[in-house]
């Protein structure tokens, strides 16, 4: 089953401009995966490569914040992807 | 030719005539990306590499085949190893420095990351693996202990000597250099003579603060090294590096991040001395920039300010805001962290601001058309 991906304006040169996108997944890591498959590259912008989420990278599971990549994702949840950046 | 320039906020492009004299200013290129390094492939030059990323979004590197008309993101941007389970491991904050490889080794780049890491591509940037032989090093977690500057531990001044592709240098601030003689396998420390006077022990052997690392291309025994302690010059196969910077004018000093080579003449080199006093402001000394010019090795330097602005004028100059374009008649050029570049279409002999109200530079870099 397919979940709703919200996608920040940042990543959306991945996403040929789409804020939203459904991609299939049970648990968050499967979602970027097959995030990576559909947008390469896309991935890496958001978690590095000792597979944690970057300082300024929020992702949001049914609207609680996901820690890690084992958080599981249902069919009707949405996924929001939050690029966080202060200062100015 | 054409002078590439990394911003804080995205990539741009000066053109000038054919005198040098009227500059045509292009872009932004990916306005938003802090932009830290654009270099053309000598052997290629075709073939341009972007290091960058963005305030949210991780590093990566952008290709160019089109001379800088079209960008690409690469799909293998250097990142280290995933570490075992229950171990912590390295990730490449950002991408600082890049290096072509050897000219009989076409295709081959060299990358320096923070935290410190040393990548090299085999496929003119397009994947990139980690070099183990530095990374891996029984040394590397006191090399490279990962506390490095406000922006990082950063490795930069990746060098390839033109008579050996086996041989290399590379730089880490904080780190010091070191020296490989083959191909990166093994590595070494090469600080003997540098001053590093914020460390408990003067006779250290690594934890150095080079700024900037240089090697004369057509003299490539011959180094000179801007050093957060001075400034140095170093023949090989001698290890003592000799600070020249102690020729300076004392209230000068020999402080500063960039240092550039005449690329035809060995005893040629230009620094832009910064204040390093108190809190270490970094700005030009007493708000008059001014570059300083040896030419004869570092025995004595002479200050090049024409045309430079006489009073409050407090510009920084990053390690990779400064460069020559290789001409006979080299020019020099260098851009301020407050947006300005200002060119020299002889040597440091008189100097003309050619672009203004940029972003914050962190590079310029000079592409043969």
């Amino acid at each position: 089953m397919a979940c709703s991906v919200h996608v920040a304006s940042p990543l959306r040169d991945y996403t040929r401009g789409a804020a939203v996108v459904r991609v299939e997944g049970a648990t968050l890591g499967q979602v970027l995966a097959e995030l990576e498959r559909c947008y390469p590259g896309m991935r890496f912008r958001m978690i590095d490569e000792q597979q944690r989420i970057r300082p300024h990278i929020r992702i949001f599971v049914a609207a609680r914040e996901a820690r890690d990549l084992a958080q599981p994702v249902a069919a009707q949840d949405s996924v929001h992807l939050i690029c966080a950046l202060s200062g100015g | 030719m054409a002078l590439w320039i990394g911003t804080r906020k995205g990539a741009f492009v000066l053109r000038p005539d054919r005198q040098r004299r009227r500059w045509q200013l292009s872009g932004p290129q990916f306005l938003g990306h802090i932009v830290h390094h654009i270099v053309q492939d000598p052997r290629d030059p075709q073939t341009l590499l972007m290091a960058a990323r963005t305030g949210h979004l991780g590093p990566t590197v952008y290709r160019s085949t089109d001379r800088g008309r079209h960008w690409a993101e690469v799909p293998g941007p250097p990142a280290f190893p995933q570490a075992g389970d229950g171990k912590s491991g390295r990730a490449v904050d950002r991408v600082f420095w890049l290096t072509p490889g050897h000219p009989e080794q076409p295709g081959v780049w060299y990358a320096g990351t923070a935290p410190a890491g040393l990548f090299r591509s085999e496929d003119a940037g397009a994947h990139w693996a980690p070099v183990s032989g530095f990374n891996e090093h029984p040394m590397f977690s006191q090399w490279a202990p990962g506390r490095g500057t406000p922006d990082g531990e950063l490795l930069h001044s990746i060098l390839v000597d033109p008579r050996d592709a086996r041989h290399l240098y590379l730089a880490i601030s904080v780190g010091g250099v070191f020296e490989s003689t083959d191909a990166g396998a093994n590595w070494h420390p090469l600080n003997e003579g540098v001053a590093a006077d914020f460390l408990p022990d003067p006779n250290a052997p690594f934890g150095h603060d080079p700024h900037c690392v240089v090697l004369h291309p057509r003299q490539p025994d011959r180094l000179y090294q801007q050093n957060h302690c001075g400034i140095y010059r170093l023949d090989r196969p001698e290890r003592r590096w000799q600070r020249i910077g102690r020729a300076m004018p004392k209230r000068i000093g020999d402080v500063g991040f960039p240092i550039v080579v005449h690329p035809h003449e060995p005893e040629t080199a230009w620094v832009l001395p910064m204040d390093g006093s108190g809190v270490w402001p970094r700005t030009s000394i007493a708000g008059r920039p001014a570059i300083y010019e040896t030419r004869n090795g570092g025995r004595s330097w002479r200050r090049r300010d024409h045309g430079l602005p006489r009073a409050h004028a407090w510009l920084t100059v990053l390690r990779q805001g400064m460069c020559t374009d290789g001409a006979a008649r080299p020019g020099l050029y260098f851009g301020t962290t407050g947006g300005e570049i200002w060119a020299s279409s002889h040597a440091a002999e008189s100097w003309r601001c050619v672009a203004q109200h940029l972003p914050e530079i962190y590079s310029v870099t000079v592409a043969r058309h």
